[in-house]
């Protein structure tokens, strides 16, 4: 029986702040050991029938609190192994090595790396280990955060939505034995086709911190957050969701940019602690300001798939498309998060 | 004292897992404010696995052994970015010791410097980033400039140095790490990457104090 904890303003269905990760991943075990296999020490999840032969493993990994990704998209068509750190912390560089090395068939290893300063670091290390060891590695990473606006003096952009596009797309292309140098050359091509935006209503709790990452006024929303619960880039005052999601779209659109004509991937994605009514509002419109800019949006996907714990809010993800990556989208994938055949 | 010898390399690791769990709760408040809030926490899991270590098996005898053991722990156990940085920092500083029964200030300061070097190629930082880099360069420089032949001296002035420049990163604005994406709002907050930095070297001043 799960127990309700109360540590000051904290409520959350946990036992104990240590153990999230732990017990998150034998609940994921016990639910899906059919088809995925938790390994603890170091921990990775990985498919079970890894390796497989002559195909490219695909490999990504970061903080635990976005679930689904990455752990629930390991699986047929999407990836073969994924490294949990805890919460919104990198894993480290052990666990990378050894959930590549179980499931490199031969044919290479590919990382697919969120633009954080310690997800780099660690998979960097991790690749250097891995080739020290003669096995090929290649990494792709992504940074579609249109929010981080001054890259020459930040970290970089973030990581945001296309990664779970990407990890679909890429995972349908390994499946169909594309080679590990085609498969960086198909990720670099995606990480150049898409941006996202994001917003948060309220910031959220990490179990172990007990308290909120950040404060709101009540009239107030943070605009381009990440996913790690940290405060966006500047506040501004709440407003009808038509409004905010015009405040997403109009800095995505003009960032790549996109031009009429386009055939886009439309993602509306929920930070964790926003309902489904809530996201199709937010498509709506957002397919209302795709329509009216002259973009056919060929592919859709609505849904929480990459959050920031219980923080309420949304993601606007744009992916430029072409009918390689609509057949790549369409192909099967069977995960605990995403599944369609 | 003059000579760090194996035997004060082993009382700075506990003195700084001492330390850092001391102010884990600090580092974590500070890492809320501008970052996300797990420095703390993670430092804290990396010693308490290096004094696990230690206590088990058979410690290293050797510097290079010891700060090789330091270095592995902390790249397996931390994460984030402070895990591959300060890992990196003390395999530098394992490899600079390779072959030496013991360091004398020279060859600490040497050592130090490999360690800061790994930091900055890994991480990319300059000094004025806000990040450890700027309690770690002003410090180094602070040993290195201290008269010869008095070690505890030169670590007391290099703990000193980084607390001060650990202090000075309040108006800076953060260029690097997760801090970076609040630009203008983080400033104003005290670096918790320079903060822990300090504290590792004010748990090695504390050696020649402690040492009979």
């Amino acid at each position: 029986m799960p127990e309700l904890i109360h540590i000051g303003v904290m409520k959350k269905l946990i036992n104990s702040p240590q153990d999230v990760v732990r017990e998150e991943l034998e609940g994921m075990e016990a639910a899906h050991g059919d088809r995925l296999r938790i390994n603890y020490d170091p921990v990775y999840i990985v498919r079970k029938d890894a390796p497989i032969k002559g195909k490219v493993g695909l490999v990504s990994g970061g903080g635990s609190g976005h679930e689904p990704m990455h752990g629930g998209y390991v699986g047929k068509g999407m990836l073969d192994a994924a490294c949990p750190g805890q919460v919104f912390t990198s894993p480290t560089p052990d666990q990378m090595d050894e959930a590549s090395k179980a499931v490199n068939g031969g044919a290479g290893i590919l990382h697919i790396v969120k633009n954080y300063t310690g997800d780099v670091m660690n998979f960097d290390l991790a690749k250097e280990m891995l080739q020290a060891d003669g096995i090929a590695v290649e990494t792709v990473l992504t940074d579609d955060d249109v929010a981080v606006e001054n890259s020459l003096y930040t970290a970089g952009r973030r990581g945001v939505g296309l990664t779970v596009l990407m990890e679909k797309l890429l995972g349908a292309a390994a499946e169909q034995r594309m080679s590990l140098a085609e498969i960086k050359k198909l990720g670099d091509f995606i990480r150049s086709s898409g941006r996202s935006m994001g917003m948060a209503l309220t910031p959220c709790t990490v179990p172990h911190a007990g308290k909120p990452s950040f404060e709101l006024p009540e009239d107030e929303i943070e605009l381009g957050i990440g996913i790690h619960g940290e405060p966006g880039r500047r506040r501004v005052k709440f407003a009808p969701a038509d409004e905010l999601t015009e405040m997403l779209m109009a800095p995505i659109l003009s960032d790549l940019p996109f031009k009429k004509g386009d055939d886009v991937l439309l993602f509306v994605n929920g930070m964790g602690g926003t309902p489904l009514i809530e996201l199709y509002i937010i498509y709506r419109k957002a397919a209302q300001i795709a329509k009216d800019f002259s973009l056919h949006i060929v592919r859709n996907l609505v849904g929480s798939y990459i959050t920031s714990l219980e923080m309420a809010g949304t993601s606007i993800t744009l992916l430029r498309m072409n009918d390689q990556l609509c057949k790549l989208w369409d192909a099967p994938v069977d995960t605990p998060g995403l599944r369609w055949s | 004292m003059e000579i760090l010898e194996p035997e004060d390399a082993r009382s700075w690791i506990k003195a700084a897992a001492l330390l850092i769990t001391e102010n884990a709760h600090m580092l974590t408040e500070l890492d809320t404010a501008i970052g996300d809030g797990d420095h703390g926490e993670n430092m804290m899991r990396g010693f308490k696995a290096i004094e696990k270590k230690l206590e088990t098996g058979a410690p290293p005898a050797d510097l290079a052994g010891l700060f090789k053991l330091v270095g592995m722990t902390l790249l397996s156990s931390v994460g984030g970015a402070a895990g591959p940085l300060y890992g990196g920092f003390f395999l530098a500083v394992s490899k600079a010791c390779a072959g030496k029964k013991n360091l004398n200030k020279t060859e600490l300061g040497q050592a130090l410097a490999e360690g800061l070097a790994d930091i900055q190629r890994r991480g990319k930082a300059v000094l004025g980033d806000k990040t450890m880099v700027d309690a770690l360069a002003p410090a180094l420089q602070a040993f290195r400039t201290f008269p010869d032949g008095d070690l505890a001296g030169a670590l007391k002035a290099a703990a000193e140095q980084a607390r001060r420049s650990a202090e000075a990163t309040v108006p800076l604005q953060a260029r690097k790490g997760r801090a970076s994406y609040l630009g203008e709002r983080s400033i104003g907050h005290q670096d918790p990457g320079a903060t822990s930095s300090w504290l590792l070297l004010q748990a090695l001043a504390s050696v020649p104090e402690a040492a009979p």
